[in-house]
């Protein structure tokens, strides 16, 4: 391995330090700085749902209030936390969504691994990939003066949901600046996304390594083309969208009032033709790194490879006509919910296809429970709970009683909280040593998956009663009824910050107190992508020599 | 650049500082747009970390637009740099081998779809109140009668508020819209033949003839430029005339100036393309098998040309001569 390294070292010069983090044109240094911000972002996003969870501990407006002005008298006191309760939760999911979820599955090991996976030495567009990171940096600062300027009756922040519906959004709902710093965010977010999936376009279909077919691509590979697919079609529907609402609010147009002629459903449809692709924007990376988890610790090829790659291109394309699930209680006609029901159920179809795959793939392997596969069984977990009460909001007529009630905060947490973050503790304890050349004590990672394993599913398994119980989504206070499953989720939400914790110290003893250099392939021989082929860290620049596929041993991945 | 040892044909590009520049410059645009915005007749601008006791703001900024001006300006320079860069490697062959041009044209085309998509929302918004622009059923009570509204109208299902606002017509009742045989057919035809010269251009360049292309490029850009100006004439005619608005327009207002009013955006930004390649033309930039940059233009331009035919037969001829609704 370190003649490997020496051969690489003479032309493996980085620029100095400023150079090469600021003004880098580097795929991996790039990836790094992404997984950076997401880890930030994940702690701010974290500690917004700690508050909300210590709020909701038990029944009254209890906790918040010590966060406001207590010059204030009682009263007022209360109405200041109730709003603080919803700036809480939606900067909670704009931050998680935008600033800790894509990041990190697409920026960071996108960014990181989908240019070696393909045999390629960097990214198509280099510089391009840099403005795509920055402007999210742009859009981050953006999005904390929105917290810190004035939203509704002057209070900071704008408290209107994470959707950001109208009139809620509009200058009636929310006069101040907080919601155009919001949507102006929002806007450099997007165009960072659209300018990042070209990007990922290019480099998987112009970059790929000789001999490296589509059907030869790892799934990684082939789950981060979808997803491109889908910011690059569906994030412009949404720029027109809040750009419309930027009009509304700032230049007299109509597009969202109703008294003049306008629609507020409009905005429903536009945000929900980008949102429900966003969703698998979300997940479809986290389903393309388990395929290679659970293949490399069953130490078999994936089952059914073509099924699951075509499977995440029906899931994409799918994704983006049933978008009106989202909105069954706004009035749709009937015709319209009976297409949309049929439509949503469909998607269980390829989902499934991946689930039992990934069950197959297991199947009579000689299946090593190492760190990254814990987290991929997590995963499969976690994500088929979620799926299934998908599947159950997908019906028109249940909608009806569940909508906005805990049941959707639980099914969406179940895919994403749940279901993303853990592919992506997956991906970061698979990488991990490839990324730093570095091992973890792995009872370490596996005391982190058990608090949070533990700890989240105590979070969100109980709001399922909640929800069949009716208790709304979105609201700071409950009746005593509720008390004892919000309890229950509360002290998930502790054992999953104290997982939080072990993870750190587990990060920080890697670093520093442990200690062991990681081999180029940590994990034997069921990994078989191209990464782990190089050495750990790879060198500055990989693959000067291209490899090559189009020999006899070529095989898929 | 790594190493002499690189044995591919990849554009591996130095370090830049110019995405970096680019996004200070968008965060100071989007900030000194905000606070242009919020900039009140006292003349302060954007309040920020709320208000102390006495109803003062903590933290205001001076109103105005020099902050978003600031901002602009260091993003037209951004592009300047940048974009010089890009011409520089082409110049020098970093960026000129098959496989990176066929990576610049995966790119533009990526690029063009993305803003096809920005068109449909705006599309979307349109079609959705000039198809739908009243309510659904009227609601009829027990005993027969229709149920009255709070304001004391008769009530509907659906958007009642619309149906009130337009009178259930498009165009809505009170508008008075733009004939779409008149200067917007001119307007169709102005495109439709900068289509064809951009084409003519772009053969002449294939034929190795400069001259040609120069000129082809000369007649486009006018063509755009003449197209700017006949829309200009037409807003101005239309908000002049009180036909009407956009500001406090309503729906018809609003939909037909942000759709027309982005292509006609698109229009500036694809002539401004344009005259940068008439400018690479002329100092003899663009060869006869290495011209990508003046594609893209072209693209750019189709693309542009296409989104007014669908703005020309759904707004102008479908719209307003009201056979949608």
């Amino acid at each position: 391995m370190s003649d490997a390294h020496a051969a690489h070292a003479d032309h493996d010069h980085q620029p100095p330090f400023f150079v090469r983090w600021f003004y880098s044109t580097n795929h991996k240094d790039i990836g790094t700085l992404y997984l950076i911000l997401a880890i930030i972002a994940g702690i701010a996003g974290g500690a917004m749902s700690g508050l909300i969870r210590m709020e909701l501990a038990e029944p009254g407006i209890t906790f918040l209030t010590a966060f406001t002005d207590q010059n204030l008298p009682p009263e007022a006191q209360i109405v200041a936390a109730s709003n603080f309760y919803n700036v809480l939760i939606t900067y909670h999911g704009l931050m998680m969504i935008f600033f800790m979820v894509m990041p990190a599955l697409i920026g960071g090991f996108g960014n990181w691994f989908v240019p070696i996976m393909i045999g390629a030495p960097d990214m198509a567009f280099p510089r391009m990939n840099n403005i795509s990171f920055w402007l999210y940096v742009a859009s981050g600062v953006l999005v904390t003066l929105s917290l810190l300027s004035p939203g509704y009756a002057q209070q900071l922040g704008f408290a209107g949901g994470w959707v950001l519906y109208p009139p809620l959004s509009s200058t009636v709902g929310s006069p101040g600046p907080a919601m155009d710093f919001l949507i102006l965010a929002i806007h450099l977010a997007g165009a960072s996304s659209i300018l990042g999936a070209i990007n990922f376009i290019t480099t998987i279909f112009n970059m790929r390594a000789p001999g490296m077919t589509l059907h030869k691509m790892p799934l990684f590979v082939w789950s981060v083309l979808v997803t491109a697919f889908l910011l690059v079609l569906s994030l412009p529907v949404l720029a027109g969208a809040i750009t419309m609402l930027l009009t509304d609010r700032n230049f007299g147009t109509a597009f969202f009032d109703s008294a003049q002629g306008g629609d507020p459903l409009l905005f429903q449809h536009l945000f929900w033709f980008f949102g429900h692709p966003e969703v698998y924007i979300l997940i479809l990376p986290g389903f393309g790194l388990i395929s290679h988890i659970v293949s490399t610790f069953s130490k078999k090829p994936i089952f059914g490879y073509l099924g699951m790659a075509y499977a995440m291109v029906a899931i994409g394309f799918v994704g983006f006509i049933v978008w009106a699930h989202h909105m069954y209680t706004v009035g749709l006609s009937v015709n319209m919910k009976a297409y949309f029901v049929a439509a949503t159920m469909v998607i269980a179809v390829p989902t499934g296809i991946k689930i039992f795959s990934w069950i197959a793939t297991m199947w009579g392997g000689s299946i090593e429970f190492r760190t990254p596969m814990i987290w991929a069984i997590g995963f499969i977990f976690v994500f088929t709970l979620g799926g299934v009460t998908g599947v159950v909001l997908a019906n028109a007529g249940v909608d009806h009683y569940m909508h906005d009630t805990y049941y959707v905060v639980a099914h969406f947490h179940y895919t994403m909280s749940l279901g993303a973050v853990f592919a992506i503790f997956a991906g970061w304890y698979y990488w991990f040593p490839k990324m730093t050349g570095k091992l973890y004590r792995e009872w370490l990672g596996n005391l982190h998956f058990v608090f949070m394993f533990v700890g989240v599913n105590l979070v969100f398994f109980p709001q399922h009663f909640l929800g069949l119980q009716g208790m709304p989504r979105r609201i700071v206070d409950y009746p005593e009824a509720y008390t004892y499953w919000n309890q229950l989720s509360t002290i998930g939400y502790l054992v999953t910050a104290f997982g939080v914790v072990v993870f750190v110290v587990c990060m920080i003893d890697a670093f520093f107190f442990y200690r062991r250099k990681a081999d180029a392939n940590p994990w034997g021989v069921g990994a078989t992508t191209l990464e782990w082929t190089l050495p750990s860290p790879p060198p500055f620049h990989q693959f000067n020599e291209l490899p090559r596929f189009d020999t006899d041993d070529a095989k898929a991945f | 650049m790594a190493g002499a040892d690189v044995k591919h044909n990849y554009h591996l590009v130095n370090p830049s500082p110019w995405p970096l520049v680019g996004a200070i410059s968008a965060a100071m645009m989007a900030i000194g747009a905000i606070n242009w915005m919020q900039t009140g007749e006292s003349g302060v601008g954007l309040m920020l970390g709320g208000f102390d006791a006495q109803n003062n703001p903590n933290f205001a900024l001076p109103g105005g637009n020099w902050l978003f001006l600031i901002g602009l300006g260091s993003i037209l320079i951004t592009m300047l740099g940048w974009w010089r860069d890009v011409i520089k490697e082409s110049l020098t062959g970093e960026n000129t081998a098959f496989v990176v041009r066929l990576g610049l044209r995966y790119g533009m085309v990526l690029f063009i779809a993305s803003e096809v998509m920005f068109f449909v929302a705006w599309f979307w918004a349109f079609f959705g109140a000039a198809l739908f622009p009243g309510a659904f059923d009227p609601v009829i009570l027990a005993d027969g009668s229709q149920m009255l509204n709070a304001s004391g109208d008769l009530a509907f299902t659906g958007n009642e508020g619309r149906l009130h606002a337009t009178g259930g017509v498009w165009p809505p009742v009170g508008i008075e819209p733009l004939n779409a045989w008149h200067l917007p057919l001119i307007n169709t035809l102005v495109l439709l033949l900068s289509g064809t010269t951009v084409t003519w251009a772009h053969h002449a360049i294939q034929h190795g003839d400069r001259k040609g292309l120069v000129q082809g490029l000369a007649v486009t850009i006018a063509l755009g430029a003449f197209f700017t100006f006949l829309q200009a004439s037409e807003y101005t005619e239309a908000l002049t005339s009180g036909m009407f608005k956009f500001s406090g327009g309503g729906i018809y207002g609003a939909s037909f100036f942000m759709a027309t009013g982005f292509h006609g955006l698109h229009v500036i930004i694809g002539t401004i393309f344009l005259s940068v390649c008439l400018l690479r033309a002329i100092r003899g930039q663009f060869t006869a098998d290495r011209h990508f940059g003046l594609e893209a233009a072209a693209w750019y331009w189709h693309f542009v040309d296409v989104v007014w035919l669908f703005l020309f037969a759904s707004i102008y001829v479908l719209g307003n001569q009201g056979l949608l609704s």
